[in-house]
């Protein structure tokens, strides 16, 4: 990964799956039978065809691609979606149960970082060991170790033993050595996660000097991370291929969809003088809970809540949170009128908001209704409801600001 | 510079040249890997160790001195060695405790590498190597301390000793191979490591480890049929400065392990993909 190499524009095909299936047993017993057999069927070199046995499913299922030098690929989908499979298959890990893998160059694997460290021994032994299961020589690593040392900021702590380092501080080692890696094909699982902030965008800031001349496999659940690096997209469910594609961000938003059914509001406080009932949006007929909102348009809101014990209307404002769960905004409508109302009687507020700017996507909106502005809160309720922007670009950030070029 | 080109897919005809030829050419290109390994094995372990190197040889010593002492007492009545018992003993137990370590050795070696077999691609051929350059390091240490106490119970030098190292190369070759076909099958069952270790003690009694040879009877048979029988009495041979008699069976059973080592090589190589499968993520 230093950029000591020339960037080779020729766009040769690198990494070419063709047809790849996998299966895995459920059953640790089963399993462990299944392999004594693929063992003597292996060593026999068996003709025999893949087909599912009890116990069994396709942990991976019928992938197909191409990646050429200074694409991204980005793997995506929900957990046990077949991600650290298919990688395993690709670092040549595991053999495929059907189809082929074709890979050129060096390959390098970001999937463990340290691997080989023994905590007894200090940082600057360790470099050494994780350094030859890299594959680098002695020379080599002799060559690198100042460069290691710094990138890893560990100058002052190298001669302690491992053992003593907190976590992040071995991840930041163990990169600093995988960093020297100069591969053709960079199969990235999520192991920077770890880490500090600074320490990430290092890592982030080396990736992205290598991406020009490698072909990278990019396996994250962090979807602006996605959308930053990868150039194309496997949107993976049970295995199967659901999107392929380069159109990142229609992956992403596939991604995100599968998270959209079944949600229910949840409430998180209550003193009991106040119930939920329905909200929605003036105009709109919701699908599946969810209403659909133009980019930059103006919608009014109307809520219905069932007042059991309050004597004031509450003050309600309103929280927006991003499909990653982030908070983005905040609304707290001026002019609400907190008069007297009866207990056990609905009360209805209708807010006006203008001028949605939030970036295409599905947004949850999280209802608070307290004495008065931030003070003595009464209810509060996530998911009162969902909307979804809709506009033709994909961001990875929240908002999208209206603007256009003057033009004199 | 054309690219390397690799290609995973599942095997169909197996070649054995082909696979053999890969073998040899990871292990010598992953030479440094396997002495780093074997390096920071070692170094961890005495590191955090006082009596260190001790632990190397104590199992064998505290062997042979329950046998030196029951043979001395007269609890037991054992048929006379040719040379002073201890030193029959002691060389029995030492040797013995390098061919059982060269059995357990590719097992343990793969094993304790479990963690990053399943997430790093790197030539596992240097595990194997790792765990005999640990080996020999062990042996060394106990070659020196055998050839100590042979000094000092006055068996005198004899030039034959000069060889005994390479007997010892034949223990480690024959228990390596041993141990290399085990190894698939241990590393997905907990069992065959338990049997292995279990087995040996019974094997330990049909081996000229701490008595001779009987004359007759069916350990008579038993023995000289065992193929560690050879390589235990063809090492102490050359130690004390007897003439091996054993020699063309010792020979016998290192040209059969040869080709088995190759074959033991091939096969692990095959079979590592498939366990990696079976362990934990």
């Amino acid at each position: 990964m230093s950029q000591n190499k020339p960037i080779k524009s020729d766009n040769e095909v690198l990494v070419k799956v063709e047809g790849l299936s996998k299966k895995f047993c459920k059953d640790l017993k089963t399993s462990l039978w299944y392999g004594i057999k693929d063992l003597i069927s292996g060593v026999r070199g068996s003709n025999e065809v893949s087909e599912l046995r009890s116990k069994e499913f396709w942990a991976v299922k019928d992938i197909n691609f191409e990646l050429r030098r200074g694409e991204c690929l980005g793997l995506i989908g929900h957990n046990g979606a077949g991600k650290s499979t298919l990688l395993k298959i690709l670092n040549g890990l595991i053999n495929p149960d059907i189809g082929k893998v074709t890979i050129k160059g060096r390959v390098g694997a970001l999937i463990e970082l340290g691997a080989g460290f023994n905590p007894i021994l200090s940082g600057r032994e360790n470099i050494y060991n994780n350094g030859a299961i890299l594959g680098f020589t002695r020379k080599e690593i002799d060559g690198k170790l100042d460069e290691i040392i710094s990138f890893a900021e560990l100058e002052e702590f190298i001669d302690m033993p491992v053992q003593h380092y907190s976590s992040g501080m071995k991840v930041r080692l163990g990169f600093a050595v995988a960093a020297q890696m100069e591969p053709d094909v960079l199969i990235i699982d999520e192991v920077l996660a770890v880490g500090d902030l600074g320490f990430i965008l290092k890592c982030f800031k080396t990736i992205d000097t290598i991406l020009p001349r490698t072909a990278v496999i990019f396996v994250s659940h962090n979807m602006p991370m996605i959308s930053r690096i990868c150039s194309t997209v496997i949107l993976m469910e049970s295995g199967k291929p659901v999107f392929i594609g380069e159109n990142v961000s229609k992956g992403i938003d596939l991604y995100y969809n599968t998270f959209l059914t079944g949600e229910d509001s949840d409430v998180v406080f209550t003193d009991n003088s106040l119930n939920f009932i329905n909200a929605s949006v003036d105009g709109v007929i919701s699908e599946n809970n969810i209403y659909n909102v133009k980019w930059g348009e103006s919608i009014e809101l109307n809520l219905n809540l069932k007042n059991i014990s309050l004597t004031k209307k509450p003050f309600i404002s309103l929280v927006i949170y991003d499909k990653e769960q982030r908070a983005v905004a905040e609304i707290y409508p001026e002019s609400q009128e907190l008069i007297d109302i009866q207990k056990n009687t609905d009360i209805n507020f209708s807010f006006n908001i203008k001028n949605i700017y939030l970036s295409k996507g599905v947004y949850n909106i999280t209802l608070n209704a307290s004495e008065k502005p931030s003070f003595n809160f009464y209810y509060k309720i996530h998911k009162a409801i969902t909307l979804r922007v809709e506009h033709d670009k994909q961001m990875w950030t929240s908002f999208l600001l209206d603007s256009e070029a003057i033009n004199s | 510079m054309a690219l390397e080109t690799r290609i995973y897919q599942k095997k169909r005809t197996i070649k054995f040249g082909a696979l053999l030829k890969a073998s040899l050419s990871d292990m010598y290109h992953s030479r440094f890997l396997a002495r780093q390994l074997a390096e920071r094995d070692i170094k961890a372990q005495y590191r955090q160790s006082y009596l260190g190197i001790v632990w190397a040889f104590i199992m064998p010593l505290a062997t042979a001195i329950v046998w030196i002492v029951l043979n001395s007492s007269g609890t037991i009545a054992l048929s006379d060695t040719g040379i002073p018992y201890p030193v029959y003993a002691f060389s029995g137990t030492l040797i013995w405790s390098i061919v059982v370590a060269a059995i357990n050795s590719p097992l343990q070696s793969t094993n304790a590498a479990r963690g990053i077999l399943t997430k790093i691609n790197f030539p596992k051929e240097a595990l194997l190597v790792s765990g005999v350059y640990k080996l020999l390091f062990d042996s060394f240490i106990k070659i020196i301390l055998l050839v100590l106490f042979v000094f000092i119970y006055g068996v005198g030098f004899h030039w034959s000793i000069l060889l005994f190292p390479l007997a010892i190369l034949g223990a480690v070759l024959f228990g390596t191979t041993l141990g290399l076909f085990v190894t698939p099958l241990g590393l997905l069952y907990k069992d065959i490591g338990k049997i292995i270790t279990f087995g040996l003690q019974f094997l330990m009694y049909v081996t000229p480890v701490v008595y001779a040879i009987p004359k007759t009877g069916i350990m008579h048979t038993l023995m000289l049929y065992n193929p560690i029988t050879p390589i235990v009495l063809t090492a102490r041979d050359l130690v004390v400065g007897f003439s091996p008699e054993h020699i063309n069976y010792f020979f016998g059973v290192i040209l059969v392990c040869l080709p088995l080592l190759f074959l033991g090589l091939i096969i692990y190589r095959i079979s590592i993909p498939i366990i990696v499968e079976r362990l934990s993520a």
